[in-house]
């Protein structure tokens, strides 16, 4: 029978030749990844559930990233540190990355590629809903609450039912005015918030793989907006040198057979596509940025998983450079690299922090942020009568903070010439 | 478990995501400290935007004012009902804040997910909408056997999808207790 790629990679994990889509299996886990709000409650149901004896499955397997609520006073977000610092001095964890050291890495999803620890062929678990992230590199990777996390953690197992997939074929050539920010909202648009349930969506095509590791990785990550299981796109050079380059752990590449079974495909052109936004309170209420050009702004922000990597910024630096930003807006690193990098990389000999400072934006130190609110001292969290624009993932009710808010999602070119506007506006007019 | 579950109807529309169910800010109690945990409870269902809040007329918190347990214990939802991030934090703040079960057209996947292998509470689906049908504070039942929700203020009564698989689990009260019993683990 032919196979998409998830199956064949689940199959492995599965210790199986083939799987079938409905059909539920016992997965082997490669990693487990948890963070500073779900990584405590993981502990303490491990400990409660494998008693005094309660051991960690592959310690190495273990990878451990505080990135959520990092710089703020609230008590109880810093007790959290705490328990994540203690547990991993009295098990010896190695890849725990603790906040106020060198090894501070900054948002988990992107950390996980930097550190690499994303291989092609294998499954990776994490306590994040984004962990879908990590499919940009030809794996199979998903998000799971305390519980099935804790349980991979004493057993190095979990039970998982295959996904059907869905494929999203995008043609042509990337125009300069689109990103994958643009694409995914696309598609969200079109299949909604939970057209892809317990699904993987499988990305495919020309413009795809012209694509940097980056900004695949922005198409992977919202995958779970469509309800999705995982994201996922099949290794290819430009992720075999990416991986090479931050790790020797030996990978496998899997691809979809040429006659493998699809819940759906869905086949775009680039070059007729439109810098796109979803508008408020849902990610797939979709429009084209032109239809709402003129939306008055309080806020603009660039940031988090989705929307922080050194490629976004290189998007928002282009639009922002020479220029100066007409509302408050907010440049969050998505990892404490890419803040690095944000210092080394240049456009005509100013490097891009450079460019911001000049354009009058607040750059904050690295971590989730005010992309899921966060404790009333978050920067750039949202207040009451808020009109944002962002460049993160979602814009439920209240999800940026105040439930008195409204949040556009948008590329980061979307987000950069919207800032320079203080109204919401298309790249185009600065291209 | 019980064989009926009973309680009063909260009705919630579709797509009610976990920063409805519970706002992030609030995940950083302790979830299993007694006392802290009552947290979860009191700010369970706290993001609805307030028209939306208890259906059809909205207006109507889940939780009263400085109280952790709600007077509602059966959730009437739409479609993919606790859509979002993947914290379990949401089911547990239902928990806590008494809830059994829901009946929603459709879930997402991490949500369904923790409220099963956490044994928080019952995810039933139903192929027919009933947000619409139903109005908070009815009177309600659910016979676990027979997979089906009566409505006793009104005398309807409504089909729900068997759980499957998953009945297994439920039964049991969560993957660890499932496992155990099928020696997945010692």
């Amino acid at each position: 029978m032919a196979q998409t790629i998830t199956q064949k990679i689940l199959a492995k994990s599965a210790k199986r030749k083939t799987v079938e889509p409905g059909e539920s299996v016992w997965l082997n886990v490669d990693v487990l990844m948890t963070h500073d709000v779900c990584g405590p409650p993981t502990i303490g149901i491990w400990k409660r559930e494998f008693g005094e004896n309660a051991k960690i499955f592959d310690k190495e397997k273990l990878v451990i990233f505080p990135d959520h609520y990092i710089f703020t006073e609230n008590e109880h977000a810093n007790r959290n540190i705490n328990i994540l610092r203690d547990f991993a001095k009295e098990y010896d964890v190695p890849n725990y990355y603790d906040v106020g050291s060198e090894r501070y890495k900054g948002v988990c999803h992107i950390a996980l590629a930097e550190e690499g620890y994303n291989v092609p062929g294998t499954v990776l678990f994490g306590s994040d809903s984004h962990t879908c992230t990590s499919g940009a590199f030809g794996m199979f990777s998903t998000g799971v609450g305390n519980t099935d996390a804790a349980f991979i953690l004493g057993t190095g197992k979990i039970w998982e039912k295959v996904p059907e997939s869905m494929k999203f074929i995008f043609d042509g050539q990337m125009p300069d005015y689109l990103t994958a920010k643009d694409l995914i909202l696309q598609i969200l648009g079109d299949i909604t918030t939970d057209g892809a349930t317990y699904r993987a969506m499988e990305f495919d095509g020309e413009a795809v793989y012209s694509l940097s590791m980056e900004e695949r990785m922005t198409l992977t990550n919202m995958a779970i907006e469509g309800g999705a299981m995982s994201g996922i796109i099949a290794a290819d050079s430009v992720c075999e040198a990416y991986v090479k380059e931050r790790t020797s752990k030996p990978y496998e590449i899997f691809n979809s057979d040429p006659d493998a079974k699809y819940y759906a495909t869905y086949r775009y052109d680039v070059s007729k596509m439109e810098p796109t936004v979803a508008k408020p309170h849902s990610p797939d209420n979709r429009d084209v940025v032109r239809n709402v050009a003129g939306t008055k702004l309080t806020k603009c922000y660039i940031g988090s998983c989705t929307g922080g990597k050194l490629t976004d910024f290189a998007f928002a630096a282009k639009m922002l450079r020479g220029r100066e930003v007409k509302v408050p807006t907010f440049i969050v690193p998505g990892s404490t690299l890419v803040d690095k990098q944000l210092s080394e990389e240049t456009i005509d000999g100013l490097s891009y922090k450079d460019i911001f400072l000049n354009a009058g934006c607040d750059i904050a130190e690295s971590s989730c942020a005010a992309c899921l609110g966060g404790p009333s001292d978050t920067v750039g969290r949202s207040s009451d009568g808020d009109i944002v624009i962002s460049t993160t993932n979602r814009n439920f009710p209240g999800r940026m903070g105040s439930k008195k808010s409204e949040v556009y999602l948008a590329s980061p070119l979307t987000v950069a010439a919207s800032a320079l506007t203080g109204v919401i506006t298309d790249p185009r007019d600065f291209l | 478990m019980e064989k009926i579950l009973e309680g009063c109807a909260y009705v919630l529309g579709n797509n009610i995501d976990t920063d409805q169910i519970i706002p992030a800010e609030h995940l950083v109690y302790s979830l299993s400290d007694p006392e802290e945990k009552k947290k979860y409870g009191e700010f369970a269902l706290s993001g609805v935007p307030i028209v939306q809040a208890g259906l059809p007329e909205g207006q109507k918190p889940f939780v009263n004012e400085g109280e952790h347990t709600s007077e509602f214990s059966i959730i009437i939802g739409g479609s993919n009902f606790g859509c979002g991030s993947s914290r379990e934090h949401a089911p547990f703040a239902l928990n806590v804040a008494g809830v059994k079960a829901i009946v929603s057209e459709s879930y997402a996947r991490i949500f369904y997910r923790n409220s099963v292998d956490g044994g928080f509470l019952v995810p039933y689906e139903t192929p027919e909408k009933l947000n619409d049908k139903i109005k908070t504070g009815d009177k309600l039942t659910i016979n676990v056997s027979e997979n089906t929700l009566t409505n006793v203020t009104t005398g309807e009564t409504y089909a729900l999808t068997p759980l499957g698989d998953v009945f297994d689990i439920v039964k049991a009260g969560g993957i660890f207790k499932y496992a155990r019993k099928n020696e997945l683990i010692a």
